[in-house]
């Protein structure tokens, strides 16, 4: 699974549905590809044993949606229905979806029940893993580090947290807004294994992700560098992308860069 | 009450291994006995609400049954939007246990006293809701449903002493509990307060009005049935309740008074808004907000003469 095999389908979506949340769901389409590309162990979506997967920055979840049909868990009519009247498929993921194993869309929701997934594997005895997909101004919200606190407390070793790193928030840049520096740096403070990497490399990350992971050792957080918009030049960066849907022209070069590179 | 909650979920899980136990790091004197029993299933999560809350949503999913424990304000405020995403959005079996409703804390001062916490569960969807008066209630209530399907909101108290005279611990999910009967005025209670209810009721009988005394403890589901035929026959209907007036027990019956087009004139007693920060007793927060025996049976006498 690539990243720009889901970009595509962002793109495609997202204009048939004409609708926005595309620079987040391109950051992230990497980071997803490496999940559902061999990380994750789900025999299959009702499987009670499965990794769980917590996207918490839920308005990413049209990269999700690709992955799971490119997975072959959504068929592509359904993937049709993406935002339509009456659809499962909305902008924020909902757990009646098969597939989907949290509801979210509530920014510091994801992490706290990703922490009580892995304290529920290890008191089941499970090997099973959870990994939560953050946003980096969602480490705005304090609950994040709530739940930072108790997983290193703990030690919560089969919980991974990728923040996906794009520096861009709702307003404007996490620089502008309110810095996250020196993130790293803040993660290994609350006790936790944390790394930056290259959230666009993917068989790094799925290196990284699938590494082995000892049940009782810190959890692990990987600060993964992102591009928000990534893979199609004019949204790279720019703030807008987070809200409008694309025209006909700018769907056209969108798909040109991404089907190219 | 609360040790009537903590000894029958003590006895509940040594039957059900699902059972856990949360705490925001309260219970200091009270959550003991479980501690003790089960400690492999006793986590004192800290001084994080919304964690606790997200902690025990990822527990239920995989199956556990997990109880949260904190006094009411933090236990159901604080973490509000958590229980809305989560026990509730995914309709698990998460119990918010919330201790001291009202002004079981009245010394503590605002921020400890738990007086729209009903107004705020009873409107969240599958949300069962439950709020005993004494601790042989809540010892029956528990009992009866731990394991119901979906959330639950326990609002509970401190006093394991006081019983309110008549209910005998009686609790059905979706029923009231009669507890005096009298066909002059029916007054309603939720909570601890009820046994200034009950004490109402033989005030006014020593001044010959007969007062049926009707205890809500299943808040939701709602004993919607039961308050029509406990209204029915009375001119007058007075709700008690240590909680503001909206959204609350005095809503509750509202609702159901206005949707079944009843006869009875309805009078809410219920908790004012908060004026000056003064604290005190239990006892002198009910008399200052009107909730004392003698307060609730004056509104009656004076009610029913203006009737």
């Amino acid at each position: 699974m690539t990243g720009n095999a889901i970009r595509r389908i962002v793109l495609e979506q997202s204009k048939r549905a004409n609708v926005g949340h595309i620079g987040s769901s391109l950051s992230v389409a990497d980071i997803v590809a490496a999940l559902y590309g061999g990380v994750l162990r789900v025999a299959s979506p009702d499987d009670a044993d499965r990794d769980r997967f917590v996207l918490a920055k839920g308005h990413a979840v049209l990269a999700v949606y690709a992955a799971m049909q490119l997975h072959g868990w959504l068929s592509a009519a359904d993937l049709d229905t993406y935002c339509a009247d009456g659809s499962l498929l909305g902008v924020h993921p909902d757990r009646e979806l098969p597939g989907v194993d949290v509801s979210t869309g509530s920014l510091g929701f994801g992490l706290p029940v990703g922490v009580g997934a892995t304290l529920a594997a290890r008191l089941q005895g499970s090997a099973r893993r959870v990994f939560v997909l953050v946003s980096d101004a969602e480490c705005n919200e304090g609950s994040v580090w709530e739940a930072a606190m108790y997983a290193a407390h703990h030690r919560l070793g089969r919980l991974t947290v990728i923040v996906d790193l794009n520096g861009q928030q709702a307003l404007g840049k996490t620089t502008d807004v309110l810095s996250l520096a020196p993130l790293v740096e803040r993660w290994r403070a609350f006790g936790w294994d944390a790394v930056e990497v290259d959230g666009h490399d993917v068989p790094a990350l799925r290196a990284r992700l699938d590494a082995p992971t000892a049940a009782d050792g810190p959890p692990r957080a990987l600060v993964a560098r992102t591009v928000f918009g990534k893979g199609v030049s004019y949204m790279e960066g720019q703030l807008k992308w987070h809200y409008w849907p694309m025209s006909d022209d700018e769907y056209r070069r969108a798909l040109a860069e991404v089907d190219g590179s | 009450m609360r040790g009537a909650f903590v000894r029958t979920l003590v006895e509940l899980a040594d039957r059900d291994r699902r059972i856990a136990l949360l705490t925001g790091d309260l219970g200091y004197m009270a959550l003991e006995p479980f501690m003790e029993r089960h400690a492999d299933r006793f986590f004192n999560i800290g001084v994080a609400e919304q964690n606790m809350v997200g902690i025990a949503t990822g527990l239920a999913e995989a199956g556990w049954l997990p109880f949260v424990y904190s006094i009411v304000t933090f236990a159901t405020l604080r973490p509000y939007e958590f229980i809305r995403n989560g026990p509730v959005m995914h309709g698990l079996p998460v119990r918010i246990v919330g201790v001291g409703g009202g002004f079981e804390y009245g010394t503590q001062g605002l921020s400890h006293h738990g007086l729209e916490d009903v107004a705020i569960m009873r409107v969240q969807p599958g949300m069962t809701v439950v709020a005993p008066a004494d601790h042989e209630q809540m010892a029956t209530a528990l009992r009866a449903t731990w394991d119901v399907p979906g959330p639950v909101y326990y609002r509970i108290g401190k006093d394991d002493r006081t019983v309110v005279p008549g209910l005998g611990g009686r609790f059905r999910p979706g029923r009231v509990e009669v507890v005096h009967e009298g066909r002059d005025v029916a007054i309603v209670a939720m909570g601890a307060v009820a046994i200034e209810a009950a004490a109402a009721a033989r005030l006014l009988a020593e001044r010959g009005v007969r007062a049926r005394v009707v205890v809500v403890a299943s808040v939701q589901p709602a004993p919607v049935d039961d308050l029509r035929a406990a209204l029915a026959d009375v001119p007058l209907a007075l709700t008690v309740e240590a909680h503001y007036a909206a959204g609350g027990l005095g809503s509750l019956v509202a609702e159901v008074v206005a949707e079944h087009g009843l006869g009875c004139r309805l009078v809410r007693r219920a908790v004012g808004a908060p004026k000056d920060g003064r604290v005190g007793s239990q006892a002198y927060l009910y008399a200052r907000h009107g909730l004392a025996a003698d307060a609730i049976a004056a509104t009656v006498i004076e009610r029913l003469g203006a009737a």
